[in-house]
This record gives structure tokens, C-alpha cells and sequence, in this order.
């Protein structure tokens, strides 16, 4: 019996091919063409893949897609083999918990521990409370501002706990007592916009962690001198986003259109490296496609129990190094501004912009600005929210469009991944919060439930519960 | 007593397009620190506040479902049966007089067709069919000249509104898609009411203000 086969190259997501061209059978599938790649990479585990065809997903067996398409045989096939998460999470689709009349002012921010344990959530009301995520109830109540408490965040180790406030005060809390560890540290002149820690993979347990406000500068300080170590000056308007990357490149994005690479050297000097000069608008968000990674450290979804300082950092590190994809690649950097354009960047290898996901066509772009960008925890998708109503989904390597997300009536706020990177959240100015299938492109679930406006979601990184809070002053908790 | 009437009328239309006004009303934010806490990435943006809009929507489907609309002119002086109709009288000694025609403004629609000519009732003169309506808009006071798409109910009773009759007070639908509205959802709104606020058969026009 005759087999019709298939002429096909496999590559992955940046082009390196896989072996060489082969014959494969027509009647291969997903699972064969799984198992064909464990095979050939040598994997011992069977890893889940899923595979694109010209930027669509393969979903079908070859040789239905040659003839759907009607692609010609002679041609040799291009497949993309993109690796998925080994674990799934859960979609969110119940609000499990309304938690109303606790905070008396609105929720500016919350923020879940990367170990998935403790959620911390800043307010209008000048407090910061963290809460018990198996009860669902408060567990501290943490007064120290005097102002809104604008920005809250985790230390990679779990450990420690930092928020920023309107009157550019910074308060270091002990995350299991709820208690404020010194006093307000004051340095920035005006509100604080941001605030991220320093990897673990570079410094374990966590001291140092940035700070960016709207008085321009970046501020470097110690956790435990509880001063200020370096201060990162030359933005001439504020400064809105600040990532610290892992390879100790500190970004900042301010509303003067510029991003600046900061550097710490040996005797502990901050130097600006370069000016990245491409936004024609303010700068609103940063995103490293490492950044999950970052951010959670040395956990990961098999939630591991404590190791040594040592083990961590080095777990850490491969964590990172993974991340990134191969060893030399290089960390990305994606910017979304005012101009309503988001752009993608390659630091370390040029100054020039890698990809301007540019409002040319005006039909794949965003018609408002971009309020957010967000690479997915496996860096091979951007996400943006913005202005416009939509969200939208780009290609985490090349930066080209993929899809657009239509669903909210008003502007989108904020993102959050699910850990998987299977599933998107957004958060809307229309009260509502939706869940996006990455893998059907589609809406998954629309969580309504607030009352007003909602201005902060997060996803933990355990994939367990979703937390949201906004205008209306509830803090509403959603489960899968 | 005919001006202290229109006089009372106009009042009264003002206050309700006042009340319209106020109810969506948007206020500039002052730079207050005690309320109106707003997330880091907001602040430097210029937020009008809202004056409760979810209220508003409360009260409207409220309204809705008791059958009760807010329009410009809450009442209209009634047409008589006589006034609105002339006798026509027919059959060879011309004694036959049940056919009717209508002496008001009217609308037929685009695919309409004449019932035969023997046993129509109700004859609608075609100088009379009007097509399309000046819609003024309350808030942005000016005028479009609109497509009518249907009568909606005209105060005089349930068989002038069947057969089209366009008096003063009569709301009517009209085509709004030159307007651009856009419904929270995201969808184009394509279709509005008016309420007719002229005698369209002695003007030879129809005026109306668009009920927003």
C-alpha cells in the first residue's frame, strides 16, 4: 500500500531546523508529530508541543492540512514546534470570595507572593493587607502611609514585601507578621510608580530592589540597611516602569518617550549604559520576556518545599537560563506607549528596535494607547492591553501580530498571565474580567461581578486563584 | 391663552431636557488627594468623574418595564375622529360612505402597496407621505435631516399609529446611523426615537427632537 507522504522541516520558533527535511506520513498528527520531536531532541520525559504552520496552529493531521490548503506537494513544509507548559492550569471561571468593607479605599494593586502562599493588596485607604488565601479572609492589616499605597512587591524569595505610596514614601514589611520593618523610607520627592527586586538567580536572599517614581528618578535601595544605595538619575520626566533584568541590566520607561539601560558596577556606582529612543509618546509599561521567571524566583507550579540560600539561587538560575530559550539568546525587551504603538526590543544586541508592532496598517495596531504589555511566562507571547477595548496577542520572538481580543466595552487596564501561558486575564474599566484561550484564540470565560471599574488583577503563580480589585473597594478572589 | 399655554409647554420641555443633562453629567476631577484614589498608571491622566451613571441606568430600566416614557411633550392636544379623517363617498348614487381618507401627515414604509382600490377603507393620499423627518438634537442643537424607519405610537390612539398617521406627539423611528452612536457593548446604534413636535400637514415638513 502506497503512503503519501509529506515533505516537512521542522524548525522552531526562531528558525533553527530540526534535523533535516523529511518525509513524514500523511496521516500524521499531533501526537506523531510529538513524538517525532521528543525523539529527536532526546527528551526524556515526553514534553508537549504544539505546532504552527505559517503563523496558524496545526491542529489538523498534515495531510488534511496540504489539501484544505491546497499546498503544493513539491513544496517542502514548514512546520514551527513551540514547546507548551508540562502542567495545565485550571481556567478561573467562579468568583470564590467577595471580601467587601475591609479596605476602606479603593484597591490600587495587589499582588501575590511568588510562592503563591500570601496575597498583598495596596489601597486608597493608606493600608496594605495581606491576606489568608486558604480562608479567604484578612490576615494583616499593615498601616505605615500616608498616602495611597500605589505599588506593592514581592522579593523573588518570598521573603520580604515592599510598597510605595503617593508621597514617594517606601515601607519595607515582614510578609508572616504584618509588621512594618523600620520606618517609611523617604528618598523620592513624589509619588512612586514602580517597583521591582532584584533576581535570585543574582543575589539570594533578596537585598536590593528599585523603585521608580514621577519626580524622574530611579531609586536603588537596601532591604535590610533600609536606605538608599544608588539613585539612577538623567530621566527628565517621570519615570513609569521600572524591570530589573536578569543579567543585572536595570530598564527604566519614563514619560520623556525614552528607556534607559542602567548598570551597577563592581564598586557600586549606578551607569546609565544606553538610551533606547524610539516611543514618540510616554513610555507606560516594560516587560522582559524573562520577567515571570524573575519575578517567581526559585518556585515553579511543583510548589517545592524550602531548600538552602545555595540550592535556591541555583535553581533559580536554571530556571532563568531556560527562560531565556538557548544559552546565547538574548533577553527581549517589549515597550508599550502613548503613541499607541508597543515595541520590541533586543538590548543586548542592538540599540534599534527589533519589531515596531506599528499602527502602519492601522488595522493590526492599537487604536488607543497601550496602557500594558506583558510577556507570557514561557516568552513566546506579548500581550497589550490597551485604550482601545482590546487585547492583543503578538509573537513573543518576532514581535508580528497574532490576534486581536474583542470583548471589553471600555479601555482594558491591566493583564496577567495564567502560569501555563495557556490563558490570558484582563482587566477592564467596563467592571468586568475576562479569560482568553490562548490556544483557540477566543474568550473563555467573562468573570462581571464588580461594581465599578477594576484596576489591578493578578494570577498566582500556583494557578490556583486570581485576585481582583479595583474602584469599588471589594477584593474579590476567583477560583478554577 | 394660546401663548401662556406654549409658554407652560416650553417650560416644561426644558426642565426634562435638563433632567436628561443632569443625569449624565460629567464634572472635570479637581486635584483632591483625599478621594478619588486612582492606580499609579492613571494619575497623570485627566479623569472626569461620573455622577453615578449606574443609578441612572436603574432607574431607566425601571421605567422601562412600567411602560412610562420621559418625552419632550408629556401631552398633546387630542385629534378628533372628524378632524382627522374626511368622508368619502362612493358607489354609483355616491350614498356608499365607509371609505376614509386622512387628511394628516402619514408613513407608509418602502414595499408598501395599495390594498384594491374597491375595498379600501382607509385612503392615505400620497401627497401626504412623508419619508423623511429634521430630528434636532437636545444636547448638540442641530438638525439632521433623517430617514424615517416606522411609527412608534402615536398618543391618539392604537389604530393611527397601525395606519402610519404622523401628528404632533407621535414618536417615531428614526435611521440615527449618519450620527455615528456607538452602545456601551461596542455595536453601532442605527436606530432612535423621535417625538414629532410640529403639525407636519400645515408645514409640509416634519420636525421632531430626538429622544436621547
Amino acid at each position: 500500500m502506497a503512503m503519501n507522504t509529506v515533505m516537512c522541516l521542522l524548525t522552531d520558533a526562531e528558525g533553527t531546523p530540526l534535523g533535516s527535511a523529511m518525509y513524514i506520513p500523511h496521516n500524521a498528527g499531533h501526537l506523531q508529530l510529538i513524538n517525532l520531536v521528543n525523539t529527536f531532541l532526546n527528551n526524556e520525559e515526553k514534553l508537549s508541543y504544539s505546532f504552527y504552520v505559517s503563523d496558524e496552529e496545526l491542529l489538523v493531521s498534515v495531510g488534511t492540512y496540504m489539501e484544505r490548503n491546497s499546498v503544493s506537494v513539491e513544496n517542502v513544509l514548514k512546520i514551527v514546534y513551540r514547546q507548551q507548559a508540562v502542567f495545565r492550569i485550571r481556567p478561573v471561571y467562579r468568583c470564590s470570595q467577595t471580601i467587601s468593607d475591609v479596605h476602606e479605599g479603593e484597591i490600587l494593586c495587589v499582588s501575590f507572593s511568588p510562592d503563591g502562599k500570601q496575597l498583598a493588596s495596596g489601597s486608597g485607604d493608606k493600608t496594605v493587607r495581606l491576606w489568608d488565601l486558604n480562608t479567604e479572609t484578612p490576615m494583616f492589616t499593615c498601616k505605615g502611609h500616608k498616602e495611597h499605597v500605589l505599588a506593592v512587591a514581592w522579593s523573588p524569595d518570598a521573603k520580604c514585601l515592599v510598597s510605595g505610596d503617593r508621597d514617594g514614601k517606601v515601607c519595607c514589611w515582614d510578609p508572616s507578621k504584618g509588621e512594618l520593618l523600620g520606618n517609611a523610607l523617604s528618598g523620592h520627592k513624589k509619588w512612586i510608580c514602580g517597583i521591582a527586586w532584584e533576581p535570585a538567580h543574582l543575589s539570594y536572599p533578596s537585598r536590593r530592589f528599585v523603585t521608580c517614581g514621577k519626580d524622574g528618578d530611579a531609586r536603588i535601595w537596601d532591604f535590610t540597611l533600609k536606605r538608599t544605595l544608588i539613585v539612577l538619575s538623567g530621566h527628565t520626566r517621570a519615570v513609569t516602569c521600572v524591570k530589573w533584568g536578569g543579567d543585572g541590566t536595570i530598564y527604566t520607561g519614563s514619560q520623556d518617550s525614552t528607556i534607559r539601560m542602567w548598570e551597577i558596577t563592581q564598586q557600586g556606582q549606578g551607569i546609565l549604559k544606553h538610551i533606547l529612543r524610539d516611543h514618540a509618546g510616554w513610555v507606560n509599561s516594560l516587560s522582559l520576556s524573562t520577567e515571570y521567571v524573575l519575578r517567581t524566583g526559585a518556585f515553579d507550579h511543583t510548589r517545592q518545599v524550602t531548600c538552602s540560600d545555595e540550592e535556591m539561587k541555583k535553581i533559580a538560575l536554571e530556571r532563568y537560563i531556560k527562560a531565556k530559550g538557548k544559552v546565547d539568546s538574548p533577553e527581549r525587551l517589549v515597550s508599550g506607549s502613548d503613541d499607541f504603538t508597543i515595541i520590541l526590543w533586543e538590548p543586548s544586541v542592538s540599540l534599534q528596535p527589533k519589531q515596531k508592532m506599528v499602527t502602519t496598517a492601522r488595522v493590526t495596531g492599537h487604536q488607543q494607547l497601550v496602557n500594558h504589555v506583558y510577556f507570557s511566562p514561557n516568552g513566546q507571547w506579548i500581550a497589550s492591553a490597551s485604550f482601545d477595548k482590546s487585547v492583543k496577542l503578538w509573537d513573543g520572538v518576532t514581535g508580528k501580530f497574532i490576534t486581536a481580543f474583542r470583548g471589553h466595552a471600555n479601555c482594558v487596564y491591566q493583564i496577567s498571565w495564567s502560569p501555563d501561558s495557556r490563558m490570558l486575564l484582563s482587566c477592564s474599566k467596563d467592571s468586568t474580567l475576562k479569560v482568553w484561550d490562548i490556544g483557540t484564540k477566543k474568550l473563555k470565560h467573562d468573570l462581571p461581578g464588580h461594581k465599578d471599574e477594576v484596576w489591578a488583577v493578578d494570577w498566582s503563580p500556583d494557578g490556583e486563584k486570581v485576585a481582583s480589585g479595583g474602584l469599588d473597594k471589594d477584593l474579590k478572589l476567583w477560583k478554577g | 391663552m394660546i401663548a401662556k399655554k406654549n409658554y407652560a409647554e416650553k417650560a416644561q420641555m426644558k426642565k426634562t431636557l435638563k433632567m436628561h443633562e443632569e443625569s449624565s453629567s460629567r464634572r472635570k476631577a479637581d486635584e483632591d488627594v483625599q478621594e478619588g484614589a486612582v492606580p499609579a498608571y492613571l494619575l497623570d491622566r485627566e479623569n472626569t468623574t461620573r455622577a453615578k451613571v449606574l443609578s441612572n441606568t436603574i432607574k431607566q430600566k425601571r421605567k422601562e418595564k412600567a411602560g412610562k416614557w420621559e418625552v419632550p411633550l408629556p401631552k398633546v392636544r387630542p385629534v378628533a375622529e372628524d378632524e382627522m379623517f374626511r368622508v368619502i363617498r362612493s358607489g354609483k348614487r355616491k350614498t356608499k360612505q365607509w371609505k376614509r381618507m386622512v387628511t394628516k401627515a402619514t408613513f407608509v414604509g418602502p414595499g408598501f402597496t395599495r390594498k384594491p382600490p374597491k375595498y379600501e377603507r382607509f385612503i392615505r393620499p400620497s401627497g401626504l407621505r412623508f419619508t423623511k423627518a429634521h430630528v434636532t438634537h437636545p444636547e448638540l442643537r442641530c438638525t439632521f435631516c433623517l430617514e424615517i424607519i416606522g411609527i412608534k405610537k402615536n398618543p391618539n390612539g392604537p389604530m393611527y399609529t397601525s395606519l402610519g398617521v404622523m401628528t404632533r406627539g407621535t414618536i417615531i423611528e428614526v435611521n440615527v446611523s449618519e450620527l455615528g452612536l456607538v452602545t456601551p457593548a461596542g455595536k453601532v446604534v442605527w436606530g432612535k426615537y423621535a417625538q414629532v413636535t410640529n403639525n407636519p400637514e400645515n408645514d409640509g415638513c416634519i420636525n421632531a427632537v430626538l429622544l436621547v
